[in-house]
């Protein structure tokens, strides 16, 4: 077992540009769940109208990327008005069942052969960020520390990624301690309360589900930036309940709890997945009772054991208040 | 409100009316005349067959959240256990008939069940652990179940032993398998059963106190944790015989318990939620609309148009079928 390899392949992970889409997605689905407290289970699917929006404008309709970028705001916001026009005033399950219901409609839409011309149906579309990587002030070079090493193309990618979340971390800091953020927050408290006080929950509860879903959308560009491809079935349900955990593990209702969360979330699960296929490969555990190729269901698997101890035990992750997420449906 | 009711009807007609057109104006092939009738009767009778799986797995999850309030994530993994266990036994080593393994896989189910609310549920309620926090640890959970099924069953789909292949009756224009009539009797007869203990039985009439109102039922002397016990050992059984049915009539897949819970939640809304007429109406609804829908759209996109019925419902209905008014905000 070569440990400096699994150290820095964990490392790698975590600074990575995925850490850094999840932790994008995931201050979008901090503002509904961690704030507001809306059970939002289809933040995939604002990912996936964000991607989208970009790569279809760009690859079948000729479009610039900005323009791309446009589409895919739009197309949030829309999703997020159809989402929460019926279910915003029904009880929070509701909410938690259409979203994860319309997350996967759109998978299976945007996959299908009905949509192909647009989207490329189960092949997705490739290479519609090429003014994206022209864009590249870095120099050509190889870059790196250690056993980690990134070319000017990644280091890029990294830059922009990580700026945004540190943008969108910003804005949402500025946000939550606003007027506006402290309505939020006590609608997560106690919505019969602030309507009383005359304040219309349901504006507010749709604000933060447009808001923190077109943030959702913008990872979900980035995503797809990065990998310069789009296939419907990266978008699958489970992305969701990845960002829920990590969410969960960094402290939600709090402003840097997804960006810790993002960061130990994938550098804890590439530090399994590598140690796992290293003592595969060095036969401390026998091919029988794990393959290789197994590797990937156990590390899910993990993943679904560590957001059951955390909620259990620490519901509250590294940075967040216990008295704040002893949350209750209403 | 009464007028809405009339709206979900016109809504379908006007679903089935637009739709061969909107086909026909992307110049797709549109079959008309005796031929889609004929089509139309058989996607009906496999509908309803498709749906009447949903209700029997569907009844229990909507028991569990009419008693508890708690939407388990996890119950399309009770599903999958059910349909892996009856093909171990079937398969596997034992190589026992499909009918003695289906009745060890429903104990197992219902084992299963009971074991999760008196190891996992109950000790966390104690706890004080909020409902939502309740409701994200049923996803922690799915996930830990399911691919737990994958390491140990693979990816690659199965089929029980028997029963695989059989020729259909003929029944002038629609056609059914021997095996799919036998399943599809046996889930009305299992429906009926449910619905009998509801309404006749001394522990019916405790979870139906229960779920109208938890509180008042246990000030009347009622053993709320009993009834919730009783609750989770019949929805893991039903789960585990659903997942036997399902497996027989399509294939036996690590992840057909997720994709079956999609649906369920879509009929359990649809029909009302907390109600389990409600949801049995509603899973009906669903199996239909999923199946009737590959008569004009590409069939890969069965699950979408059902799916998307459950958003129609919310936007026209959102109490559902059967379900009471309850509004907040």
């Amino acid at each position: 077992m070569d440990w400096e390899v699994i150290l820095s392949d964990a490392l790698r992970s975590g600074i990575g540009p995925i850490a850094a889409v999840y932790a994008l997605a995931a201050i979008g689905l901090n503002l509904h769940f961690g704030y507001t407290g809306l059970l939002n289970f289809g933040q995939i699917g604002f990912m996936l109208v964000g991607a989208y929006g970009v790569a279809a404008s760009v690859s079948t309709f000729g479009l610039s990327l900005w323009a791309g970028v446009l589409v895919g705001l739009a197309c949030s916001v829309v999703l997020a008005l159809l989402l929460g026009m019926p279910t915003l005033r029904l009880r929070a399950e509701y909410l938690a069942i259409a979203t994860i219901a319309a997350g996967e409609i759109l998978r299976l839409f945007y996959r299908s052969t009905w949509a192909e011309p647009v989207t490329g149906g189960v092949y997705g579309l490739q290479q519609f960020a090429d003014d994206f990587f022209d864009a590249n002030p870095i120099p050509r070079d190889s870059y790196g520390f250690w056993l980690i090493n990134f070319s000017s193309r990644d280091l890029w990618v990294l830059l922009v990624a990580w700026g945004l979340v540190a943008l969108f971390a910003g804005i949402m800091a500025l946000m939550v301690h606003s007027p506006w953020g402290r309505v939020i927050r006590s609608i997560r408290e106690d919505e019969d309360a602030v309507r009383s006080l005359g304040k219309s929950v349901y504006a507010y509860k749709m604000q933060s589900l447009v808001f923190g879903g077109a943030i959702g959308s913008i990872a979900g560009m980035m995503l797809a930036i990065q990998n310069q491809s789009v296939n419907a079935d990266t978008y699958n349900p489970v992305e969701t309940f990845f960002l829920y955990t990590l969410l969960v593990l960094g402290g939600a209702g709090r402003v840097l709890g997804p960006i810790i969360g993002s960061i130990l979330f994938w550098a804890v699960l590439t530090f399994f997945d590598s140690a796992l296929r290293q003592a595969i490969g060095a036969g401390y555990i026998s091919p029988d009772v794990l393959s290789a190729g197994e590797v990937g269901a156990v590390r899910f698997a993990l993943v679904g054991l560590g957001l059951m101890l955390l909620v259990i035990f620490r519901p509250q992750g590294i940075v967040g208040s216990r008295r704040e997420m002893l949350l209750d449906v209403r | 409100m009464r007028n809405f009711r009339l709206l979900v009807p016109l809504l379908a007609v006007l679903f089935v009316v637009l739709a061969p057109s909107v086909a026909a104006a992307q110049g797709d092939e549109v079959v008309t005349g005796p031929g889609f009738i004929d089509r139309a009767l058989q996607s009906l009778l496999d509908g309803i067959q498709f749906g009447a799986i949903i209700a029997i797995t569907a009844v229990g999850l909507s028991l569990v959240f009419g008693t508890t309030h708690l939407i388990n994530f996890a119950h399309g993994e009770l599903v999958t256990i059910g349909a892996v266990v009856a093909f171990f036994l079937n398969v596997g080593g034992l190589g026992l008939h499909i009918i003695p393994a289906a009745l060890i896989a429903v104990v197992v189910g219902a084992v299963l069940g009971g074991l999760l609310q008196l190891g996992l549920w109950s000790p966390l309620r104690r706890r004080g652990t909020g409902m939502i926090n309740m409701f994200i640890i049923t996803i922690g959970l799915s996930l830990l179940l399911r691919h737990v099924v994958l390491v140990i069953f693979g990816t690659r789909p199965q089929s029980y032993r028997e029963y695989d292949i059989q020729r259909a009756f003929d029944l002038g224009p629609v056609g059914i398998t021997p095996r799919d009539l036998a399943i599809f009797s046996i889930s009305l007869l299992v429906l009926l059963g449910v619905a009998f203990m509801l309404q006749k039985t001394r522990i019916g009439t405790a979870i139906r106190a229960v779920s109208s109102n938890r509180e008042l039922a246990e000030a009347s002397g009622i053993d709320v944790q009993r009834v919730v016990l009783v609750v989770w050992v019949l929805g893991g059984g039903l789960a585990a015989l659903g997942g036997v049915f399902f497996g027989l009539t399509e294939i036996i897949t690590w992840d057909m318990g997720f994709r079956l819970l999609l649906l369920m939640f879509a009929g359990i809304i649809l029909g009302g939620l907390g109600s389990p007429y409600g949801a049995m109406v509603g899973s009906f609804v669903i199996g239909i609309v999923a199946q009737m829908s590959s008569l004009w759209f590409p069939i890969d996109l069965q699950n979408a148009w059902a799916l998307l019925a459950l958003i129609l419902v919310l936007l026209i209905r959102p109490q559902g079928i059967l379900g009471q008014r309850e509004r907040v905000g």
